[in-house]
């Protein structure tokens, strides 16, 4: 396999989980209608952010990869792209 | 290690006590409606019950006391030992187990004492007054509470709609028939301002001064000598050491998980409580929860959450009882036990 190809399937192994932690953030959070967020949409972003959606996300992370993020960790990811880096970083 | 079995001690019985003023989350002025419906959701409180300004936790505990001790027609002479468990005493001392001692009219020869814990206080105050018992003591009440909204500050939305008042009662017995109990205590200090009331006491005595408040973000204000909750650490404390230290206890206790009836676990917030069961993976009806129409009651909630969630079962059988507190200190313990059929009751305190 070359590099190329091997630099494409990890693209999409990435995406595809990307996609795995957008959909369970669509179906936590009430106020994100369902299609309307992306990698790089702003977590912060969700209507009338609180701690209350930060610890409602280390719930969701924790439940779903086992992975207890910090609140370091949580005000540092700006992005969802951010979060899931975090995610893959601390599963490596 | 704070891993430990008791034999030879019941429980007889389980009362609690809630003021009867109610306050509804949707009527808490500063939140918006979208708030309020986030709030409920994540932490599961609709109501939660207020104490008026002159009534104490110890009030609330001698109302559970006293309708237990009549109802059981205890005969007072017998209970060798009272111990109340607060963070929330009625002075800076004497010790108020000593002050309950004399308005419930036990013995001279009942020896009493204090427990400063929060949420991991009923199941600490289980081990100590059951491995007194153990000994030889003949009965022993355990009560176990808090007046949380005297140090709340109004402005303060991450502290204000999560406390209730409560308190309780629990009549223990020497038995030799009784099933051991296995305990798991724990501490760790390093997270000691996660939970904290600084001013007031010997470290930095009462300051009129800081009286004033203060605001430290948006929506939470609040001066020094009010709680203060740091509801990101204590989520994260909850989440990495409740579903394991469990786990060690059971383990510890050789029982398995499904041979356990109900998980019974302090009413801090919903979303912690889930989140310890999918760990867990079991199912929610293991889970009894009270907080919706109580609030967090600090000690009280697991007592509170047996009198009015699993009444009818435990006054009808044997129940094999995983009780959890884990909270300020911060402090973790639980117990497993086997108890029932016993009397509970939940009374009101107007």
């Amino acid at each position: 396999m070359g590099w190329y190809n091997f630099t494409l399937l990890i693209l999409v192994y990435l995406s595809m989980n990307i996609q795995e932690l957008i959909t369970y953030i669509e179906e936590e959070f009430d106020e994100i209608e369902k299609g309307t967020i992306h990698s790089e949409s702003s977590i912060r972003e969700i209507e009338g952010w609180s701690s209350m959606h930060a610890l409602i996300l280390i719930a969701l992370v924790d439940n779903h990869y086992d992975i207890l993020l910090t609140g370091e960790e949580l005000k540092n990811a700006v992005t969802i792209k951010d979060l899931h880096e975090v995610i893959l970083k601390r599963k490596s | 290690m704070a891993k430990f079995s008791v034999d030879n001690v019941k429980i007889d019985a389980i009362y609690s006590c809630v003021p009867t003023n109610k306050n509804k989350t949707r009527d808490y002025s500063l939140f918006n409606e979208a708030e309020s419906l986030l709030f409920e959701k994540t932490t599961g409180i609709s109501e939660r019950r207020v104490a008026k300004e002159n009534t104490t936790c110890s009030d609330l505990c001698y109302q559970a006391a006293t309708n237990l001790l009549n109802d059981l027609s205890i005969d007072l002479s017998e209970i060798d030992i009272l111990i109340f468990v607060s963070q929330s005493p009625d002075y800076f001392l004497p010790a108020t187990a000593v002050t309950l001692q004399e308005r419930l009219g036990l013995s001279k020869n009942c020896m009493a004492l204090d427990i400063n814990l929060g949420c991991s206080g009923y199941v600490y105050g289980l081990s100590v007054i059951s491995s007194l018992l153990k000994n030889g003591l003949k009965k022993g009440l355990l009560l176990a509470g808090d007046k949380s909204t005297i140090s709340t500050s109004f402005n303060d939305k991450s502290t204000y709609p999560l406390f209730g008042d409560a308190g309780t009662a629990t009549l223990l017995s020497f038995d030799e028939s009784a099933a051991n109990m296995f305990f798991d205590l724990h501490s760790d200090g390093s997270g000691k301002d996660a939970i904290m009331i600084e001013y007031g006491h010997s470290r930095f005595p009462y300051n009129i001064f800081l009286d004033e408040e203060k605001e430290y973000e948006p929506g939470i204000k609040r001066s020094r000598n009010q709680l203060a909750l740091d509801g990101m650490k204590v989520f994260n404390f909850a989440l990495k050491e409740v579903a394991k230290s469990i786990n060690e206890c059971l383990e510890f206790a050789q029982v398995e998980k499904e041979l356990v009836d109900y998980f019974v676990l302090h009413q801090a917030n919903k979303l912690i409580n889930d989140s310890v069961r999918k760990k867990m993976k079991l199912t929610e009806e293991k889970f009894p929860m009270s907080i919706g129409r109580y609030g967090n009651t600090s000690s009280a909630s697991i007592p509170l959450t047996i009198c009015v969630s699993l009444k009818e079962e435990i006054e009808n059988q044997q129940l094999h009882l995983l009780l959890s507190g884990f909270g300020v200190g911060l402090s973790w313990a639980n117990v497993l036990i086997k108890t029932g059929p016993i009397p509970v009751k939940c009374v009101d305190y107007d």
